[in-house]
């Protein structure tokens, strides 16, 4: 089943044209990477499928809902989580999970259930009390995707989830994601780590606003006789033309 | 030989401990990488190498100069790149290239061949404003600034955060040529993959360096059997390699997941082991390490938690 649909999709600030006639569709439970330098369009599609954005034209629609026409139903039926800001620091970790939880339209009986729930699937029963920003990162980081997806959506988007995090808490959290695509949840992810490229199920590469490569990652790697996601990745992005944002 | 040495560095904020007793030396003419995630204490090392901060124990000389007593000096003697822009956006490249040269008391055209080959790349944009400039032309205007009053050390924390991989591999090619002109680089990453180009690394977490050498010492030193494994079903394949009697670590590395074992582990059990469960197109070989698996081996050995 499709959870997610981009049918020639096309943004234009000015003459600058940020996303360029992009079409793909993903499935329920995919783990579906979307990756390009900086500046090849990654971030206004994200928006554009997220409906904080309106394509200049095409049709995009996420969890059946058309992101133009009805943005609203699109962002009750995602979560979101970017690297940049997740979780506010002096909130303690469960009146975190009930403030997204409120956020997300998550029923007040639910809340407590839910909170529960996630407070066991990640070991912080201790924490409940804690404040944000005493936890360790990788803890933070995995609390910040547990919240993103309290009012169990049917897809997450995650914006370079990983920055900054220490090489076990970044694999802990990917077993996390992993978690969430067995249970059905259709993860959306960027990065710049070209090992998480080699996690997904399927990989496009962004260049210049077109997509320029859409496989899963074994298939990419045959199709430009490259060892490694890493080298897929500069032989496509290296062809660039447009500067980074 | 000037460079930089520093030992016993400690700072505390409050009652978390910055850094923790932290010390090691960097030549001129020399890259040392401080590689670590979020938390280590890469930008407060910096910030007291740079003298904006004082340590509340321990010392450290920058090009032959103490940070308490020369903090003056030290200043006209470094170049910093903070991990944040900081220039200012409202003027031109040019208006803030001029402004730091001022600031230190020289000109452009002084030390234009310190900058050429990085400040060509930007100059047909040179009345264009620093806010206005992509990514990729801010850090190259950045690093024109901190080069611009010819310093002999340069510090550079986590100029590719953030970064796309080409545009990492660029910003690793200025670095080396600006090696060769002899000025001590000391520059912090959180990713692992960099450490390879450095002279000499530090691997950090939580305030302390873990181990320091070159990143060949480091890989050499690793003492664990490790292995690769690769199957048709790798997420399942990572929760029953762990259950294994004699694997003792096991994370996805990419396309395979690395294992540490136990040196009696009988690999023709494992394979029957696997087989057992139903893993198809198991491939199991020895692995080479890389700093990754260093970091990782460092910082379960150090308890430090993640």
């Amino acid at each position: 089943m499709k959870v997610i649909t981009a049918d020639h999709l096309t943004k234009r600030f000015g003459d600058f044209t940020a996303v360029d006639d992009i079409s793909f569709e993903v499935e329920q439970g995919e783990i579906f990477g979307f990756l390009g330098a900086n500046g090849a369009g990654k971030t206004t599609a994200m928006r554009i499928l997220c409906g904080l954005s309106k394509p200049t034209s095409g049709r995009g629609t996420v969890a059946g809902f058309d992101v133009t026409r009805q943005p609203e139903r699109v962002k009750a039926s995602i979560g979101y989580m970017s690297q940049r800001f997740a979780l506010y620091d002096d909130l303690k970790v469960s009146e975190s999970i009930r403030l997204y939880a409120g956020i997300y339209g998550v029923p007040g009986k639910r809340i407590a259930q839910r909170t529960d729930e996630i407070l066991a699937s990640l070991g912080f029963e201790g924490e409940r009390d804690t404040l944000v920003k005493s936890l360790p990162l990788g803890w933070k980081q995995k609390l910040a995707f547990s919240v993103a997806i309290v009012h169990d959506p049917r897809i997450v988007f995650l914006d370079e989830p990983t920055g900054g995090v220490d090489p076990a808490a970044r694999r802990q959290f990917w077993e996390l994601i992993y978690q969430a695509a067995n249970s059905g949840i259709t993860v959306f992810v960027t990065t710049h780590y070209m090992d998480e490229a080699e996690y997904c199920d399927r990989v496009t590469i962004l260049v210049d606003g077109k997509i320029e490569a859409l496989d899963t990652p074994a298939a990419l790697k045959a199709r430009y006789g490259a060892p490694t996601m890493n080298d897929v990745f500069f032989q496509l992005a290296r062809g660039a033309r447009r500067g980074a944002d | 030989m000037a460079g930089l040495q520093a030992q016993h560095l400690t700072k505390r904020f409050g009652k978390l401990v910055a850094l923790d007793d932290v010390g090691f030396e960097a030549a001129p003419g020399g890259i040392f990488g401080i590689i670590g995630p979020d938390g280590a204490g890469k930008t407060t090392l910096f910030r007291i190498l740079t003298t904006l901060l004082l340590p509340d124990a321990g010392t450290a000389t920058v090009d032959g100069l103490d940070i308490r007593k020369n903090y003056r000096e030290i200043r006209g003697r470094v170049g910093y790149m903070p991990g944040r822009f900081s220039l200012y956006q409202d003027l031109t490249v040019e208006e803030n290239l001029s402004f730091y040269a001022s600031v230190f008391g020289t000109t452009i055209r002084e030390n234009y061949h310190l900058i050429k080959d990085i400040y060509q790349q930007i100059e047909p944009f040179k009345g264009r404003r620093a806010g206005a400039l992509s990514g990729g032309m801010k850090q190259k205007l950045a690093l024109s600034c901190a080069l611009v009053h010819k310093p002999a050390v340069l510090f550079l924390d986590e100029p590719t955060t953030g970064v796309d991989a080409v545009s990492r591999g660029e910003l690793w090619d200025m670095l080396l040529k600006l090696r060769q002109s002899g000025l001590c680089i000391i520059v912090s990453t959180p990713y692992m993959d960099e450490a390879a180009i450095c002279d000499r690394v530090a691997l950090a977490m939580n305030g302390r360096f873990m181990i320091q050498d070159t990143p060949a010492a480091i890989v050499a030193a690793y003492d664990r059997r490790l292995l690769a494994v690769r199957g048709d079903r790798m997420w399942e394949l990572l929760r029953d390699l762990r259950s294994f009697d004699g694997v003792l670590t096991c994370h996805a590395f990419g396309d395979a997941h690395h294992l540490t074992v136990s040196d009696d582990l009988d690999l023709a059990a494992l394979r029957a082991y696997l087989a057992g469960l139903g893993h198809a197109d198991v491939q199991i070989a020895p692995a080479t390490p890389g700093i990754e698996d260093c970091f990782m081996l460092m910082s379960e050995t150090t308890g430090v938690p993640t």
